[in-house]
């Protein structure tokens, strides 16, 4: 097994625990951690895609890292807008807490996500 | 090969940019001159927008742009076919529909400066120059960036109020949003190391069946109807665009959930156009047609006006889904020479300005009643008759009654269904046209009738706003007089523009 198939076998676990995380977990807080793991995830499969050069035929393809920096911003622009949003609702009154499950407020609604 | 840039093509990177400047010198002027600068960006983007739509006409090729001169595999190309066209101009229209209706919800107060009308005007713009970045986009790198921004852009529109209840939906919204577009960037991913490039028309050359490539498009699929709000992935849409001011539930529902539509559209059909079977288009339709039954079940059982729209167009979402298995591989001919790809997209068309208008109207009833209480609706068709007429034309094109865009596209649905032997699609759309009959019926029914007591309206709304609702809905009933034959103006810049006649 090279470098290259295992960093791509970690990208599918990381992309797994995320999609388990933000389907499974009730609270905001840990579906927002569960997508930054899932984009974790996808940003190591774009290194493994420029490590095996995909157009260029050579190891160290380029535009995958080009990409994968505009992802990064994107991700963490996402990150910030729903944090900001979450800080937002929690500070509202009568929502001191964010909802749990098994306390019969959820905000979220109801459903798995 | 991805051909050569069109004389025109400075067209397209006009309307990405304008509506951005736009956003950025609202920024950098502060609240006071949002709405001015909206308004000039308005008729400018849609003088750019009809530019686009008289230059594909003329040359009877798609515009194309490439971004410093750089082809792909190595460039970005911005691309526009008649299909991008139109949505373009779609867009275009709505959005000046939409702000001329916000201005006296969203003025500019005098002296101090206020946060509400700072937000929605910058956030107007921002979501039109996303939505037209996915709709020239040629990348499918570059359209995840589009999408991407969309999303930002729309989801502090839900919860511009504050409400608890509305920063909960905005969250729920922007979490399905974040799984959908993150799973795109996974199939983008896998398609890139596949094959090399990601630029649409070279992807079209070099995709074929092969278990990554299917791997990669059903994640981007699966992560396109999470935005799309097709059923099952519909729970984040009632709240958000029942929560929202009017003037966004607007732009929400008649106009951003129609860009993931579109861009499995391209997936599916510029993508890897020969690659999908009909087993696997069954799948979407079958989606389809159960969003369509449960949107119009659920929207029947509402008390709130708003919410009902909602849930009407989680319904009326499932009618742009059943193109897929009616256009996928039809006997002889191409996909988009099908009357079921026409119908799709005239859906998707009609549905715009039919719902745009329809919660412009629920929000001036809601406006001068102070509530939107079904029950509570009596006598206001006489107070807000025009209001009334306009959400009773737009109800006509939901419903698919003649004439209306509604009718064409539905019956163009309908055509393909029989023509491709798929009759349980045509019971489909019949048995959801009557059921959207019912809700809009509720609704006229009460509006109607003599109130008990003597209505006491808590606001008056002006006559320039109705005529603006009634405008919008107008432009719904005048989709109707397309002819009833796949439209030769959407297929311009695609593979073979052959018309097999009405299949």
């Amino acid at each position: 097994m090279n470098a290259a198939t295992l960093y791509g076998l970690c990208s599918a676990v990381l992309v797994g625990l995320g999609l388990y995380g933000l389907i499974m977990h009730p609270e905001p807080l840990r579906k927002i951690l569960a997508f930054n793991l899932i984009g974790g995830g996808v940003f190591l499969l774009f290194g493994v895609v420029a490590r095996r050069g995909a157009a260029a035929g050579f190891g160290g393809d380029p535009v995958p890292q080009a990409l994968v920096i505009t992802g990064l911003v994107v991700a963490f622009a996402s990150t910030a807008l729903a944090l900001a949003l979450l800080v937002r609702l929690s500070s509202e009154p009568g929502r001191a807490n964010l909802p749990s499950e098994g306390s019969g407020e959820e905000p979220m609604g109801g459903g798995p996500l | 090969m991805p051909g050569s840039a069109t004389a025109n093509g400075f067209l397209l990177v006009l309307a990405v940019i304008l509506p951005f400047a736009g956003v950025l010198v609202s920024l950098a002027l502060g609240g006071r001159n949002a709405e001015r600068v909206a308004l000039i960006v308005m008729p400018a983007g849609l003088a750019i927008a009809l530019a686009i739509v008289v230059a594909v006409w003329r040359t009877g090729n798609a515009l194309q742009y490439f971004v410093g001169n750089w082809k792909p595999p190595l460039g970005v190309a911005f691309r526009a076919d008649g299909l991008s066209a139109v949505m373009i101009l779609t867009s275009a229209l709505l959005i000046c529909g939409i702000g001329l209706f916000a201005r006296a919800q969203f003025s500019t107060p005098r002296g101090a400066e206020a946060r509400a009308p700072l937000v929605f005007w910058t956030l107007l713009l921002a979501v039109w120059g996303a939505l037209n970045g996915v709709f020239i986009g040629g990348d499918l790198f570059n359209l995840y960036v589009a999408l991407e921004l969309l999303t930002f852009a729309a989801v502090p529109l839900v919860s511009l109020d504050g409400r608890a209840e509305t920063l909960a939906a905005a969250l729920r919204y922007l979490l399905f949003a974040l799984l959908g577009s993150i799973l795109y960037l996974l199939g983008a991913a896998l398609l890139y190391g596949a094959y090399g490039t990601l630029d649409i028309v070279l992807l079209s050359a070099r995709i074929h069946a092969q278990p990554v490539a299917w791997a990669a498009i059903s994640l981007m699929t699966v992560g396109l109807l999470a935005k799309a709000a097709l059923y099952p992935f519909h729970l984040w849409l009632p709240p958000a665009h029942a929560g929202a001011p009017a003037p966004a539930s607007a732009l929400l529902s008649g106009l951003v959930v129609k860009a993931p539509f579109f861009l499995v559209v391209r997936l599916w059909f510029d993508v890897m156009p020969g690659m999908p079977e009909r087993a696997t288009a069954q799948i979407l339709g079958v989606l389809g047609a159960a969003a369509i039954i449960f949107g119009s079940v659920v929207a029947l059982r509402q008390a709130r006006l708003k919410l009902l729209i909602a849930y009407s167009t989680v319904a009326q979402i499932g009618y742009l889904f059943l193109m897929f298995p009616l256009a996928v591989r039809p006997e002889g001919g191409y996909p988009w020479s099908t009357a079921a790809w026409t119908g799709g997209i005239l859906q998707a068309i009609s549905h715009a300005f039919a719902k745009a208008a329809m919660f412009m109207a629920a929000g001036l009833i809601a406006e001068a009643l102070g509530h939107d209480r079904i029950a509570g609706l009596s006598g206001i068709g006489r107070a807000l008759p025009i209001t009334v007429l306009a959400f009773g034309l737009s109800g006509l094109s939901l419903m698919g009654l003649p004439p209306s865009g509604g009718f064409v596209a539905k019956a163009m649905l309908l055509t393909g269904a029989v023509a491709e032997g798929q009759w349980w699609w045509a019971l489909v759309v019949l048995v959801g046209g009557l059921l959207a009959g019912g809700y809009v019926f509720l609704v006229l029914a009460r509006a109607l009738g003599d109130p008990i007591e003597p209505l006491r309206l808590s606001a008056q709304v002006s006559r320039r706003r109705q005529a603006v609702v009634m405008a919008v809905a107008l432009c719904a009933i005048l989709l109707g007089f397309a002819p009833l034959r796949p439209s030769d103006f959407l297929q311009i810049g695609r593979p073979d523009t052959g018309i097999v006649g009405l299949r």
